[in-house]
């Protein structure tokens, strides 16, 4: 039953990798703020806080082991932003990659947009096999000849030469965003793409970096009146007039650039009235949504806010199709979590290939995933415990009530430090990325 | 409304915890994160709504207590030629209490000079018109307005608003609110607003000199009159917090985090949208930092 990117109930995940650093004394630059496969799934970036963007690419199948799909490894690594300071206003600018973005390819180089808090980046990640050799005026290792010297011609030729992997900044988009940028995202049309930061949506075009044009702006005239943000935001997979943007205040709104230039006025409104028997002190924080992804198909959005994942139908803007718990036993514990700041953490989520299976991070480096098909769930946890190559990964159990079975975890002994934010899964496979503080890991579904 | 049962914090903690977030927020690395504050913003709201509803509850049962005791005492000693002085010592008494509750909270407000005001405060008698009574003429648990208890300088010797540490009562900075023209002065560890009391003639309460556009006894400004009481208010949960920082935040977001308060259902709408503009005043102010 289980195809790729098929039902979980049928599917089992085994280790595959794990990238980073062992030691428990993790070094602030090294924690990832970002995980994104390419389009066809061969090449697997990820940033950090210090600014630097790995690349790792899919080792080609092998003979020898049929059942197992190519490793990763490091294709290429380059700093990608640098802090800055901006005067005029004091404030130091992190170069931390808050997101990456692949163009989908079409030479023979690969294109990815990064961002950190003010600036995008597109950068052209090229592959170098061969180099010219034989010149006439100059010598093998660079140096010029005398060209009195020189008594015969003769016609530079190219020879192979190790792999090397070039990272070059091909543009730099810069001073668009007064505010805090947290989502790029590019379009289908595969020659614009959208930057958002806390109040402003701007449209750039890949190929222009001295222009943006903003389409959405929701800063009130006077700050005062200021009781919502943008929190991400999205184009359509297929449609290229529209895109979503979701708040802090737990709403989607979907807008159409055809209608006009500024998309203030939304085409569509998602929002899920609010329990009122679950209203707190901190009702506001946790319907905040911290992510938004369309479906591959682009029937279906999925939206992340503090203890659920939401999955709305694009004609239904009254309440989500499906709304799945992701750690409802934390809802008694967000004063703590207040207190420790992790009621702020934003938690990304991700589709699988085809859509039928949804996954999410959490804490103590567990991990969810929701089946849509088959309304089940499973928590998987990524550590190195469970490292052992192709080790077949179990199943694990948070307790909620008084007793605590065997191999269940109590909520009190959650690791609130060790979270999941950010996961990716792979486009066509069952390949999953997940990111826990600093290390990298690599599941795969295990074949038979 | 909010429910206080999740769990055991309480809501004063959680104002207090909210106020260091806002404050460390501003030496963050990268700026002041606009959406986080916001957030912690809407959590200060909502501990203040919960905090000031128990506060006159409390307040609310300390003079139905002090009622009940006077009438008992007016039963017992019934004598018609001495109906005015009970009256004011029904007045002193309901006072002293309402000194004496507000003094023990805002006594140990903002750490200056807080011994002080507060045994000022206790002394009841002493006072002539800081201190005022929750008007509660229709014996409604939560009246449409409070006066704000400014502790004043002894009457004898009125303090000259700006002359600062001109004795030992008058202590006092005055901040100007550019955006909603209100008065704030800080007096002796106490945060009040410069603003008359002009309702009804039971209170001797002075009327303070009111400067810019604030109401002048215009009983149907209520949303100014829920400013106030919120202005008073805000004395009252700061003595969990006892850095002179906080007392600086305080001083500086007083009047736009007055607007935060919405007691009533029908106060909320009328002053919801102040709510969302004050709420602002965080944001604006965080922004500016």
């Amino acid at each position: 039953m289980a195809g790729p990117g098929g039902g979980s109930s049928d599917v089992q995940w085994c280790f595959s990798q794990v990238k980073g650093a062992i030691d428990d004394d993790v070094a602030e630059a090294d924690i990832i703020s970002t995980v994104e496969f390419n389009h066809t799934g061969e090449l697997l970036a990820t940033g950090d806080k210090g600014g630097r963007v790995v690349i790792f690419q899919q080792e080609p199948e092998s003979k020898n082991q049929p059942q197992c799909r190519g490793e990763y490894n490091v294709y290429s690594t380059f700093q990608s932003h640098e802090p800055e300071f901006d005067y005029l206003k004091s404030l130091e600018i992190e170069e931390k990659i808050n997101k990456i973005r692949w163009l989908p390819q079409k030479n023979a180089a690969q294109f990815l947009l990064s961002t950190n808090d003010k600036t995008i980046k597109l950068w052209k990640i090229s592959e170098r096999d061969k180099r010219p050799e034989g010149y006439n005026l100059k010598e093998e290792d660079g140096r010029y000849r005398d060209p009195n010297t020189v008594t015969s011609l003769r016609v530079p030729v190219f020879r192979p030469m190790d792999l090397m992997v070039e990272a070059s900044p091909r543009r730099v988009f810069a001073n668009a965003h007064t505010y805090h940028i947290n989502s790029i995202s590019v379009n289908s049309d595969c020659e614009t793409y959208l930057s958002a930061d806390d109040l402003r949506i701007n449209l750039w075009h890949l190929e222009i970096t001295d222009r943006s044009f903003n389409i959405v702006d929701i800063k009130p005239a006077n700050m005062e009146e200021l009781t919502e943000v943008i929190t991400a935001a999205e184009f359509h997979p297929n449609q290229c007039n529209t895109f979503v943007y979701s708040s802090s205040k737990g709403t989607i709104r979907m807008c159409d650039m055809r209608a006009s230039a500024l998309c203030d006025k939304h085409a569509k409104l998602f929002e899920e009235p609010e329990d009122p028997n679950n209203r707190s002190f901190f009702s506001e924080i946790i319907s905040s949504i911290s992510d938004v992804k369309f479906s591959h198909s682009g029937r279906y959005m999925m939206t992340r806010d503090y203890l659920s994942v939401k999955i709305w139908d694009l004609n239904m803007e009254t309440r989500p199709v499906e709304t799945y718990q992701v750690h409802e036993y934390l809802r008694s514990k967000l004063c703590s979590l207040y207190e420790n700041d992790c009621i702020f953490d934003k938690f990304e989520c991700c589709w699988n290939g085809n859509d039928s299976v949804v996954m999410t991070g959490s804490y103590n480096n567990f991990f969810r995933m929701f089946d849509r098909g088959y309304r089940q769930d499973m928590t998987l946890e990524a550590s190195r415990e469970n490292s052992k190559p192709r080790s077949v990964l179990k199943p694990r159990k948070v307790s909620t009530g008084g007793k605590r079975k065997k191999d269940e975890i109590s909520v009190d002994s959650l690791d609130f430090n060790k979270k999941i934010l950010h996961t990716a899964w792979h486009p066509l496979d069952n390949i999953i990325a997940v990111a826990t503080t600093n290390n990298l890991y690599i599941f795969q579904e295990k074949l038979n | 409304m909010i429910s206080t049962m999740e769990c055991s914090v309480d809501a004063q903690s959680l104002i207090s915890i909210s106020l260091m977030k806002i404050h460390n927020s501003r030496t963050q690395r990268g700026g002041i994160k606009l959406h986080k504050n916001l957030l912690v913003s809407y959590v200060l709201r909502n501990a203040r709504q919960v905090y000031i509803k128990e506060k006159y509850a409390e307040i609310y049962r300390m003079q139905q207590y002090e009622e009940v005791m006077t009438v008992c005492n007016e039963i017992q000693e019934l004598n018609p030629l001495d109906l005015d002085a009970e009256d004011a010592d029904e007045e002193e008494q309901s006072r002293a209490a309402c000194c004496g509750e507000e003094g023990s909270v805002c006594g140990a407000a903002l750490q200056r000079g807080a011994a002080q005001p507060a045994a000022l405060c206790r002394t009841g008698s002493a006072v002539s018109g800081g201190c005022c009574p929750l008007e509660d003429g229709a014996k409604d648990p939560e009246p449409s307005y409070y006066r704000s208890c400014c502790m004043e300088a002894p009457p004898a010797a009125p303090c000259d608003p700006f002359s600062a540490g001109s004795g030992a009562h008058c202590n006092k900075t005055t901040v100007l609110d550019l955006d909603t023209h209100v008065v704030t002065t800080v007096e002796n560890g106490y945060l009040h607003q410069d603003c008359c009391c002009g309702q009804g003639a039971q209170s001797a309460a002075k009327k303070r000199k009111v400067e810019f556009g604030c109401c002048v006894s215009d009983v149907d400004e209520v949303p100014d009159f829920t400013r106030k009481r919120a202005k008073r208010e805000d004395c009252a949960f700061s003595d969990y917090t006892d850095t002179s920082n906080i007392s600086n935040l305080i001083s500086i977001f007083g009047s736009g985090f007055s607007g935060l308060l919405s007691r009533q259902a029908d106060l909320e709408q009328i002053c919801s949208k102040q709510a969302l503009a004050s709420l602002g005043a965080w944001t604006r102010a965080i922004v500016a930092f």
